[in-house]
């Protein structure tokens, strides 16, 4: 069938507003100029600027940390909590999981600042806190990719394991996780990429001691934005852009339809 | 002693009694089949087998030994489900060695197994794809294959033919008879479909509402039905409301406005004269010709054709007789190059030998 050139165009539209600010920073990453208004020359000065940044550095160290050891946790407890969420039917644990998701990321952000500083005191706030507070806000997504991976899936694949001899744990082992690799790699990603550009929540529950990348970023761009920030920005990119396939290597279905792990049969 | 031992089990699901204390056994090398429609408990019976459901009160014995307290893993008992429940994440020859790996079994002996195994279920050269790759029936051989490859006690089977079409239905029928009696492993069938448990089992238990109706061989449960219900259930059947008059050698019953026939007396039957109950005769026992033939037969009525149902092999004349009720005669069509002897609307006479039909007192 022949689409229409309206549909066409209006498809072009989409990616070119998703797509053209990022190439545009990655373009004036390279560009030998201190405004950001027209092409210069091509350098690598920005990169060089951005390396011997020492708070820079010290700012990507802390939202590296905080975001792998957050997207972990999260996905930890969030692939449990997918889990029981399938199994046991109730309507209150998707309530408790889910709700975090539908929240204003401020009231948590703030709420979890209030939590801290009267549970753990003034002094608390830091890297720790920083990863409790984004454990917190991941596990939600972690345990609605799972879940969603499960459901539909016939629940008699995991009987009849447990029916050929494997006892529970094996049954995990070699039936389940094999069958939600997908889901939980995503959800993992999917943490990793909310915890590396979070701005709000890490704001409040931060303290002083602790600057991650974005917090730095908005700093800077206070004084002038400068295109060491497209380079930090361009750096991020090829990051993200690289766990994604690194995460399509690891999980086969991942990015495209899943055939053989399929609920279809 | 007889392998599997169910006794005065019951299992209650808030207010609904799934199973209502339920006492049948199992021999070991039999086929056995609980039989019955949909929420008659059968599937909770099985899954309180397997070992994903416990009994609320009695006991499931294998071997002699109490399963209470025996995880479904550890039992020898496996089960083949209505979906077949595949890995689909594992070939056809790793789904089929799953049970094996499990036992902790040497690979050198996994290896021969799995090979003999897809040679019973004529599937050698699948054993390298996945479930999505195969058809129904192939899906099919692989649960069975992965059921009976390690040659448990014990294989349950859960309406394993309810999701495949008539004709493969009918082939797989044929390839589970073979291959219970070549592994010689015994099998608890479940299913609601009577023809299928007429054409595979030793032994039948008619199960309704959590208790087992009757519990027999498949001619005698078709034959001497116990009650209404089984009657019913398994086969075609006509039957009439009847009231006992006199008991002899024969039964005389009263067919109200129809008037009289006669009908065996069973062995077993405690009968008074005046207990009121069915009679029932099976389509096929009904003798059907022109009303202006004579018949010698001690029961007959005259009465018209209603409609008939032409399956090929056989036609089903149904007809109205005087009083209302309806008759079905069963006529096969073994005469070449005819297959209608009755027109609508004709009239024509049934009838039935003395020793044909039963009367049910329940």
């Amino acid at each position: 069938m022949r689409r229409s050139p309206l549909l066409w165009f209006s498809v072009a539209g989409v990616f070119a507003f998703l797509y053209i600010p990022l190439i545009v920073v990655v373009v004036f990453s390279f560009n030998d100029s201190k405004l950001n208004a027209g092409w210069v020359g091509f350098t690598f000065k920005w990169y060089q600027i951005l390396v011997n940044d020492k708070a820079m550095i010290d700012a990507a160290i802390n939202s590296l940390i905080i975001a792998f050891t957050a997207s972990f946790l999260a996905t930890l407890l969030g692939t449990m909590a997918g889990i029981a969420m399938y199994r046991y039917k109730t309507r209150f644990l998707p309530f408790m999981t889910l709700t975090p998701l539908a929240m204003p990321e401020i009231l948590l952000g703030v709420s979890l600042l209030l939590f801290f500083i009267s549970v753990l005191g003034t002094e608390s706030l830091s890297l720790f806190t920083v990863i409790i507070a984004h454990t917190t806000f991941c596990i939600g997504f972690v345990a609605i990719i799972v879940r969603a991976r499960l459901t539909g899936m016939d629940e008699s694949i995991f009987e009849a394991a447990r029916d050929l001899g494997a006892t529970p744990w094996k049954t995990f082992r070699i039936i389940t996780f094999p069958l939600i690799m997908p889901a939980v790699i995503a959800g993992m990603l999917m943490s990793f990429t909310l915890s590396i550009d979070d701005f709000v929540i890490t704001f409040f529950t931060a303290g002083v001691g602790v600057p991650t990348l974005p917090l730095t970023i908005y700093t800077m761009i206070k004084i002038a934005v400068t295109p060491e920030v497209n380079a930090l920005s361009t750096l991020m990119m090829l990051l993200t852009l690289g766990m994604i396939v690194i995460a399509s290597r690891v999980a086969p279905g991942f990015l495209e339809k899943s055939e053989h792990i399929g609920e279809d049969q | 002693m007889a392998l599997l031992e169910i006794k005065e089990v019951s299992r209650r699901f808030s207010d609904l009694v799934a199973v209502d204390n339920v006492s049948f056994s199992v021999n070991a090398g039999e086929f056995f089949t609980l039989l019955g429609p949909s929420g008659c408990g059968k599937t909770t019976l099985l899954r309180m087998i397997a070992g994903f459901d416990q009994p609320d009160s009695g006991t499931i014995t294998l071997d002699g030994i109490d399963l209470k307290n025996t995880p479904p893993e550890k039992r020898p008992i496996h089960t083949v489900f209505q979906s077949y429940a595949l890995f689909p994440h594992m070939t056809v020859e790793q789904n089929i060695a799953f049970p094996l790996k499990m036992a902790g079994q040497s690979e050198s002996e996994i290896k021969t197994k799995v090979k003999a195994t897809l040679d019973l279920v004529a599937l050698n050269d699948r054993a390298k794809r996945y479930p999505n790759e195969l058809s129904g029936g192939q899906r099919q051989r692989v649960a069975l294959a992965r059921g009976l490859v390690n040659r448990p006690r014990l294989l349950l089977l859960d309406e394993p033919l309810g999701a495949l079409d008539a004709k493969l239905r009918e082939q797989m029928q044929i390839e589970l008879i073979a291959l219970q009696r070549d592994t010689g492993v015994t099998f608890v069938f479940v299913t609601h479909a009577q023809a299928e448990a007429l054409a595979l089992s030793h032994r039948i238990a008619v199960m309704r509402a959590g208790k087992i109706e009757q519990l027999d061989e498949p001619d005698r449960l078709y034959g001497q039905p116990k009650n209404r219900f089984v009657a019913d259930f398994i086969g075609n059947v006509n039957m009439h409301d009847a009231t006992v008059r006199t008991i002899g050698d024969t039964l005389t019953l009263d067919l109200g406005k129809l008037g009289k026939v006669v009908a065996p007396l069973r062995k077993n039957q405690s009968l008074k004269e005046g207990m009121s109950g069915a009679f029932i005769i099976r389509p096929e026992q009904v003798s059907i010709r022109a009303a202006s033939e004579p018949s010698g037969d001690p029961n007959q009525f005259v009465g018209t054709v209603n409609d008939f149902l032409y399956i090929g092999d056989v036609t089903t004349y149904i007809v109205d007789l005087p009083d209302g009720a309806r008759i079905e005669a069963l006529l096969p069509n073994s005469a070449p190059g005819r297959a209608k002897f009755f027109e609508l609307g004709d009239p024509v006479r049934v009838s039935w030998k003395a020793e044909a039909g039963a009367f049910l007192d329940s």
